[in-house]
């Protein structure tokens, strides 16, 4: 296939997928900053989900203060935000066009749909709570229908795998952004484990990543640090953590290499981080650090993205 | 202006008998559901997202292109000669560029002036001597077809660079077909589904004699922001090609090739729906990014089929077309079935003087416009526009032609004073490829939605219909 049509795939699922990761970074600091201050201390839950969305630079160029307004105006709406949900949007509605040959029609379907729809959005944002969980909860359920129609309706291709691969990769990166921002919550040495403090800012982190529910029914226990961290990073029955989203990234990088008939370094990379991610165990991960441990994933997990790039799509 | 010739209730009121049984299907319908189906329509092509843009219009970025529930049909016998005549055109279409890029023999005969073909903007000095497979030049033809009585048929234009409108012949098919599964019951009417088939074997067939036993063809479009790309995606589609843009192909040793996944990949035949301005940068403008550098040196090498070729603008040109009677029967030695629309051209003085006399009742037409843009239609116009085209015409005579005001034919249209008869015309498509001209049965109807205007084109608020060919 063309690499254009490689390449659009590719950030079509990537926006989609960060549009997603967007909203449920909202609703979650929404529910954790409507808690009384003395259950969530003097952090500035704004703050960390531009963090978290890795805008910080570019807020703090047109805002002042990361308050709820401006943080969810520039998260959902700011046209000036390259990442804002408005613009993962707008940017996978042009990648579809670009590749409508390479979509099934369900696909195209859904992001046209939700691009109509959200037009009328766009112009006026949302007023009121209820039109603002109105919005995140399309965003998320656009995304949904979109995997979704992905996953039952795509032919087992290229085009297929290509897309695959942007969306797992975009995944691991939200993931692993907000365990960098978090990480310091998670750490065992601070002593005050249990204390409410901890346990707002802990199902916080689990409603990002959609793993709150997902953590019960793993560990059958009360929300320890450790275990978050465990089910984030090397569990692989949770769809979100990064050993997922590395065994996902694996697989499809080596259909596409039987498929072409040769492997490359995009595939020994992403093995590399596979296997790593495998061997280690959280007490390791907390020895040497997990700030170091998340820190070095995220630039070879940009690196993947760079490989693949170059391999493949240009 | 003399009314206009219904093709419905023809000239004495009678329906017409293509038309008998939709007539009866129209007394039945009650009004709502006609108006319900309109918008099950209109909403079926905002999602599929048939949407063309308007240029300098940026809050139409992407607009439907409206389209009336209402077929137009034509009998069988008038698709027949309809049929052969546009093939006849495009044979002599097809025979006039080789020639005037080779011998030009119909500049020796005085058939029509040198100075119309030399002192041309879209003539090409680099196709002089340039052969192409099989001498075809306009693989694809799109001719505009009006009727002012139930004999004749008349051509407006002929669209022999990049037409487009065949998406909306595909897509009015199949969504009228969803629609009005009752009233299709009620006719048998020929399909034109198989046009991608006809077209991609058309394109294959002129494949370069380099190229390798089952060709590769890709579809060139200058991008998403090309206000025919919806055409150019469902085509790619239909066809099962590639759809590039310049920066997808790469040039080797003058051979064309387009980045993909697994490396380079050789191409054949580019159907390109680009301007020849900006096919290639280093031979026409400098400053096109849409291009691919070296394609014309690949061109010239013989590795590489552009569909259209380089160069027929001058068989479209307003000036030129004047002079299609002469040029069909000079190489075909046959009458032309098709007429022409009497043509004053403006670049001689006696025809200028006319026209400058009788601007209020013209028709005129920048030789190298398209798409409705720049004309003056006398009847419609407001006094000061006439005195402002007057100055632009004596400024520019060789820029312009006339035609006396055509009382188009009309068909019935859903209006919001319910239905009523409305201008249209037809453009059917000819692909001719290397031993065959083929017309499939149909064509994209335009319809001219504003009561008593004449201009169907969809930047200046036309609509569509489906075309019905009855297979008797």
């Amino acid at each position: 296939m063309l690499s254009r049509t490689a390449e659009n795939l590719y950030w079509l699922a990537r926006y989609v997928e960060r549009a997603e990761y967007l909203a449920r970074t909202i609703e979650a600091t929404l529910r954790v900053t409507a808690l009384p201050s003395a259950y969530i201390g003097k952090t500035n839950e704004w703050d960390s989900a531009l963090l978290t969305a890795g805008v910080s630079a570019g807020f703090y160029q047109v805002y002042d203060k990361a308050d709820e307004y401006n943080v969810i105006e520039y998260l959902s709406f700011a046209p000036e935000n390259p990442s804002s949900i408005r613009n993962c949007i707008e940017s996978a509605r042009l990648n579809s066009r670009s590749v409508r040959t390479a979509l099934t029609s369900e696909m195209w379907d859904t992001i046209n749909s939700a691009w109509i729809d959200l037009q009328k959005v766009w112009g006026k944002g949302a007023k009121t709570r209820e039109e603002l969980a109105n919005f995140l909860r399309f965003v998320q359920e656009t995304s949904l229908r979109f995997d979704g129609s992905a996953y039952r309706t795509m032919l087992r291709n290229d085009a297929y795998w290509f897309s695959r691969l942007g969306f797992h990769l975009e995944r691991a990166d939200n993931t692993a952004r907000i365990l960098d921002v978090k990480y310091h919550v998670l750490l065992p040495e601070e002593e005050h484990v249990g204390g409410p403090l901890d346990y707002y800012q802990w199902t916080s982190i689990l409603r990002s990543v959609s793993a709150l529910t997902a953590y019960h029914w793993v560990y059958r226990e009360t929300l320890k640090p450790w275990l978050i961290a465990d089910l984030l990073i090397p569990n692989d029955s949770l769809p979100r953590s990064l050993a997922s989203c590395y065994g996902n990234l694996v697989r499809n990088l080596d259909q596409i290499g039987v498929a072409y008939g040769r492997q490359g370094a995009a595939q020994r990379h992403a093995r590399g981080i596979r296997n790593r991610l495998e061997h280690s165990h959280m007490v390791d991960i907390f020895q040497h650090g997990v700030h170091e441990f998340i820190q070095e994933f995220i630039v070879d997990n940009s690196r993947l993205g760079e490989i693949i790039t170059k391999q493949y799509l240009i | 202006m003399a009314v206009a010739f219904d093709e419905m209730n023809g000239p004495g009121g009678d329906v017409r008998l293509a038309y008998l049984e939709l007539s009866r299907w129209l007394k039945e319908t009650p009004a709502d559901a006609l108006e319900y189906r309109r918008q099950e329509a209109e909403l079926l092509f905002r999602r599929i997202g048939i949407t063309f843009a308007v240029y300098g219009d940026a809050e139409a970025q992407e607009r439907l292109i409206p389209f009336d529930v209402i077929p137009r049909i034509m009998s069988a016998k008038e698709w027949a000669i309809l049929e052969r005549g546009l093939k006849q055109r495009v044979r002599a279409l097809n025979m006039f560029l080789r020639d005037i890029y080779h011998g030009r023999d119909v500049l020796r005969a005085n058939v029509i002036p040198e100075d119309l073909i030399f002192h041309n903007p879209v003539f090409r000095p680099e196709m002089n001597g340039q052969d192409v497979p099989y001498d075809v030049y306009v693989h694809i033809a799109g001719i505009d077809i009006v009727r002012i009585n139930p004999e004749n048929f008349f051509v407006l234009e002929d669209n022999a660079r990049t037409p487009s409108g065949v998406s909306y012949m595909l897509e009015n098919r199949e969504i009228m077909m969803r629609l009005f599964p009752d009233l299709f019951a009620r006719h048998r009417i020929a399909p034109v589904e198989r046009y991608p088939d006809e077209l991609l074997s058309a394109l294959r067939s002129v494949a370069p004699l380099s190229a390798a036993a089952e060709p590769t063809v890709a579809l060139m479009t200058p991008g998403v922001h090309n206000s025919a790309y919806y055409e150019h995606s469902f085509l790619a589609d239909k066809l099962g090609i590639e759809l590039v843009e310049g920066r997808d192909l790469i040039l080797k040793n003058d051979e064309v090739f387009m980045r993909t996944t697994e490396g380079l990949k050789r191409v054949d035949v580019i159907y390109r729906r680009v301007d020849d301005d900006f096919l290639d940068p280093l031979t026409f403008r400098p400053d096109s990014a849409l291009g691919v550098p070296g394609l014309i040196s690949a061109y010239a090498a013989g590795n590489i089929t552009l569909a259209n070729a380089v160069g027929t603008g001058i068989a479209d040109d307003k000036a030129v077309y004047s002079y299609m009677p002469e040029i069909v029967k000079f190489y075909l030695g046959e009458e032309p079935i098709l007429k022409n629309v009497p043509t004053w051209r403006c670049r001689e003085p006696k025809d200028l003087a006319y026209v400058l006399d009788n601007l209020g009742e013209l028709v005129v037409k920048e030789v190298h416009g398209s798409g409705g843009y720049g004309m003056l239609i006398g009847p419609a116009a407001t006094k000061a526009t006439i005195e402002a085209f007057r100055d632009k015409l004596k400024r520019d005579p060789e820029g312009f032609i006339a035609q006396p005001t055509l009382a188009l034919s009309t068909c019935p249209t859903c209006t919001e004073a319910g239905l009523a008869p409305r201008h249209v015309d037809l453009r059917p498509f000819v692909l001719t490829g290397s031993n065959h001209v083929t017309v499939v049965p149909g064509g994209l109807t335009r319809v001219a939605l504003k009561e008593g205007s004449l201009v169907v084109n969809s930047s200046q608020g036309g609509g569509t219909k489906d075309t019905w060919i009855l297979d008797e």
